[in-house]
């Protein structure tokens, strides 16, 4: 297959790739730049763990092509956190014990962030609407929905 | 009750693994990579039962980029269990890496190792099978008929331990257990209740799918790592089904993405061992969400029968439960989930006659194994729903029929001696029992009283349910834990152990127990777990056991530091033994002199007659002391569309101390909303020819956020005296409530009792339309 060239911001840097035209996004991430905090539990847009912010809005890295993120700019959970700080709601999800096995977490994570970054004072009708395409199957979601109210109620 | 004061333990401790989860740092099993890496792919049978008449895999081979084929030509024939239990397992040996047979949609049929997974997919494609189609059993119900097909046709399928197994009749197990006399029983009492229930399949959907890497190391041993909940089960397994000795074997379990019991399965570890012991190359292999629904295990499908009596106040008089468990072709955990229907439910009760029989039968369907719950959740369905229907005919409120019945503390349960697992020393007898308080309490904090009987008129109706559960904590005399502490130079601790976190918090929980003896802040304990080369053995992450007998493992090993340490002190401090302890990580002599930690490490590490302060402890159980919790629901029943709402949910759990209130609640409401979630829209939908036809997300449906009712998780005060510092168990128990609470709930409402799981609206308006009919 020929390669396409594709020029993408990723976390805050630059990228120009050859890449296969029918690379998924997650694959560019985990695969080619092993950038494996994003995951993979259903490859078909079912679960959020594959979540990631896509010039802004959070989208399931599973259902979009690489070539389609052409001249944009992705920020995965690996760019949310910043050189000494953790992002509050990294910092929320330890200590309201919304992290169980973690594997939705980052998912998780970059919806919130999304939201917030939009509403930065969402109600907590409007951030169970914000996750409710990712799925956890340890917490029961609570805890997670107070992590992220917790953040919400400090800006 | 002793309310004793603690430093790092019963305060809710940030995980320590949490940081590197929550960056997006910490490394699952599909994180890591190893140069040079093929791909392994399983072919899956498109029939449910069919024997392979001819298999060709010349053209699969051809294809550039497939490293190997095999077929069961190409393996050696050895039976199995991928149970990942302990040794010897109470599973059948009734599975083959590769077999001439399959007996499920989804069963293997042949393996490919190739450079990409879209050549090893490619490959499969081009793998040419010859099947004779055979009959299946695709009812349990039918699977031990006379003339019904038998799934395990090969002579060399057996079981390792002295229990019926009679794979010609499809019955991979039976049970049958008493106490007194049921129908001596059943005479005494003024009212009895017959029911039968049906649960259904259901997958333990962890979010990270079941993935495992192998390659050899420099010394030529395997090395696995995998997304195990066994690492020790797991080596003996692959060992047993390539012929390798155990001690060329490695398994690391790195970070685990949820269990539940789906990852106590040994399900790809043979296969990427077997790739790389042919190959010499690294190999992956990753279940689709596809593949996970489709072959990895579920919980088992059983039809109850279920016989209580009472007599006129209340008293009961009998139980007698029964289960007709379908395992599916392969009896993973048939035998023990079966038994635990009966050790799960009727130790609850003061009842003198128990009956507890079952029969496990093989089907076509998908393979069941262990799933939290484990039994309990079946029996349970069936008890609380027949107790809710008997005490309403005694005219009774079901929380004051409970209170009347349910056991206290300090109570033998003779009928454990006849289900235990393993050998049973002594009477078996309950230590600390908090049912009752946790029954009052559940029903206070939701208005049981207030509420239940008032389900209002019109189109939505409310209704209230309860139900009360119990599980075990740890396989007594079987399971075993063992844990090795050392200090380091700057009074730190490495805490090495078999124990597995799979999500539940055991590294935390450990760590604040190795640190409440050592006296020292629990991120002083470095954990390092599960890892079959540099931990001691731990049975793993199953059968509740980990707090407990882990802990307590971990518990006797930091109080065998602890005294080196005092030593080391003492002479440091030119004082007695005696006249010396440990406080806030200090050893304080009697004039007050203290000497830290760091000096204590660096002077045994550096200074004199050095050694390495270090112990090492195991832990068998005597006993399986159950958390009991009470359950309390209120559902609203749209009687036009026959939609369950649950309007709130109380859960009151006695688990004796809780070593961390944070992660124990994590455990009650995970397991609460996958409970509920099982309860109202999880369900298999298979086709007349026994093949799953939803396995995803979408179709198969677990709740989200937006499916979250109002909980209220209440843990009342309790203390074990057998487990560390007062724990049992609370990963499992709080899945089982759910199924007989809210069928309770629906029949306050609505005036119908609803046998069959999951409670969807279909289910519900057909009952509630059949009763209006009358
Ligand atoms: S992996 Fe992308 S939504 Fe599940
Ligand atoms: S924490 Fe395990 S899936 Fe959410």
């Amino acid at each position: 297959m020929k390669k396409i060239t594709l020029k993408i911001t990723i976390n805050g840097r630059k990228h120009t790739l050859r890449i296969d035209p029918n690379l998924r996004l997650l694959d560019l991430l985990r695969d080619e730049l092993r950038l494996t905090g994003t995951k993979e539990g259903c490859g078909i847009g079912e679960c959020g763990a594959c979540t990631v912010i896509l010039d802004g809005r959070a989208v399931n890295a599973c259902l979009i092509l690489a070539g389609q993120c052409n001249g944009r700019e992705v920020v995965t959970i690996e760019g949310l956190t910043g050189k000494d700080d953790l992002h509050p709601l990294q910092q929320a999800f330890i200590d309201h014990g919304a992290v169980q096995c973690g594997f939705c977490t980052p998912g998780m994570i970059m919806s919130a962030a999304a939201l917030l970054d939009q509403n930065p004072t969402p109600t907590e009708e409007d951030i169970r609407e914000a996750i409710s395409g990712n799925l956890c199957r340890c917490t029961g979601y609570t805890q997670i929905v107070e992590a992220i109210q917790a953040v919400a109620d400090d800006n | 009750m002793k309310k004793p004061k603690f430093n790092e333990i019963n305060k809710g401790v940030r995980k320590v693994d949490g940081l590197g989860l929550a960056v997006g740092q910490s490394r699952f099993t599909d994180d890591y990579e190893m140069p040079g890496m093929l791909h392994a792919k399983l072919l899956r049978s498109p029939y449910a039962h069919a024997r392979i008449k001819a298999i060709r895999t010349g053209k699969a081979r051809a294809l550039p980029g497939v490293v190997a084929v095999f077929t069961y030509k190409d393996v050696d024939r050895i039976p199995i269990t991928t149970a990942g239990q302990g040794y010897p397992e109470p599973s059948p040996y009734d599975e083959f890496i590769l077999d001439n047979k399959v007996r499920f949609v989804g069963d293997k049929v042949a393996l490919v190792a190739a450079e990409t997974v879209e050549i090893a997919e490619e490959a499969l494609k081009l793998i040419e099978v010859d099947y004779e189609v055979l009959p299946a059993v695709l009812d349990p119900r039918k699977a031990m008929q006379a003339n019904a097909p038998i799934i395990h046709d090969e002579k060399d399928c057996y079981i390792d331990i002295p229990v019926p197994y009679e794979p010609e009749k499809n019955r991979v197990a039976r049970v049958d257990a008493s106490v007194g006399d049921v129908k001596e029983g059943v005479k005494q009492a003024a009212m009895t209740v017959e029911d039968e229930f049906e649960n259904q399949t259901a997958s333990h959907s962890a979010l990270e799918p079941h993935c495992a890497l192998s390659w050899l190391d420099d010394n030529g041993r395997l090395v696995i790592i995998s997304t195990t909940q066994v690492p020790f089960h797991a080596r003996r397994i692959v060992s047993r089904a390539l012929k390798i000795p155990v001690r060329r074997i490695r398994i690391i379990k790195p970070r685990l993405g949820g269990g539940f019991g789906g990852k106590q399965e040994i399900l790809l570890e043979p296969y990427v061992g077997l790739i790389t012991l042919r190959t010499g190359r690294p190999v992956k292999m990753r279940l689709t969400r596809r593949e996970v629904f489709i072959s990895a295990r579920v919980r088992h499908n059983m039809i109850t029968k279920v016989q209580v009596a009472a007599k006129k106040d209340g008293e009961l008089t009998a139980i007698d439960l029964y289960a007709l468990s379908n395992t599916g072709p392969y009896g993973t955990h048939g035998l023990t989930v079966a038994s635990n229907v009966g050790t799960r439910t009727l130790p609850m009760f003061k009842c003198p006659n128990l009956h507890f029989s079952s029969d496990v039968v093989y089907t076509n369907l998908s393979v069941s194994g262990a799933y939290r719950g484990y039994g309990g959740t079946q029996g349970i369905l069936a008890t609380a729903i027949a107790m809710d229907d008997l005490a309403e005919r005694l005219g009774m409120d079901p929380m004051d029929f409970y209170l009347k019945n349910v056991i206290r503390g300090g109570t033998e349960v003779p009928i454990l001696k006849e289900l235990g697992e393993g050998p049973v020393i002594g009477q078996p007898h309950i230590g600390s029992c908090e049912l009752a308080a946790c029954i009052k309490a559940g029903a206070e904090a939701i208005g049981w009283k207030k509420k239940r009987g008032r389900p209002g008129g019109g189109r939505f109706r409310r209704g209230m349910g309860m139900s009360i559960m119990m599980q075990g904590s740890s396989i007594p005399y079987i399971d075993m834990a063992s844990a090795f502490i050392k200090i380091n130079d700057d009074g730190s601790f490495n805490l090495l152990m078999g124990a597995t976190e799979i999500g539940q918090g055991s590294d935390t929980v450990l760590a604040q127990i190795a640190a409440e003896v050592l006296t020292v802040a629990t991120d002083k304990i470095i954990v390092y777990s599960s890892d079959t080369d540099l931990t001691p053995f731990d049975v793993g992450a199953y059968a509740s056991s980990t707090t407990y007998l882990s802990g307590m493992a971990v518990k006797d090993a930091a109080e065998k530091v602890k005294r080196q340490i005092l030593e080391v002190g003492a002479h440091l401090l030119q004082a007695p033994m005696a006249r010396v302890h440990l406080s806030k990580g200090r050893v304080i002599g009697p004039d007050k002199k203290s000497v830290t930690l760091q000096q204590i490490g660096t002077h045994a590490l550096y200074e004199e007659d050095q050694f390495q302060i270090s112990a090492s402890a195991s832990r068998i159980s005597h006993e399986s002391p159950p958390p009991f919790a009470a359950h309390f629901v209120e559902v609203e029943v749209d009687r036009a569309t026959g939609k369950v709402r649950i309007l709130e949910y109380v859960q009151a759990v006695d688990c004796g101390t809780l070593i961390n209130p944070v992660l124990a609640r994590g455990q009650a409401l995970g397991a609460l909303i996958n409970g509920i979630s099982y309860a109202l829209v999880e369900r298999y939908i298979y086709s007349s020819r026994g093949e799953c036809l939803n396995p995803n997300y979408g179709y198969y449906n677990i709740f989200c956020t937006r499916d979250i009712p109002k909980i209220t998780t209440i843990f009342v005060p309790s203390y074990e005296p057998t487990g560390p510092f007062g724990a049992k168990s609370v990963g499992e128990i709080c899945i089982s409530g759910p199924l007989p609470a809210i069928s309770n709930a629906i029949y306050d409402a609505v005036d119908v009792r609803l046998h069959r799981t999951p409670f969807t609206p279909d289910k519900v308006l057909e009952a509630v339309q059949a009763r209006e009919r009358g």
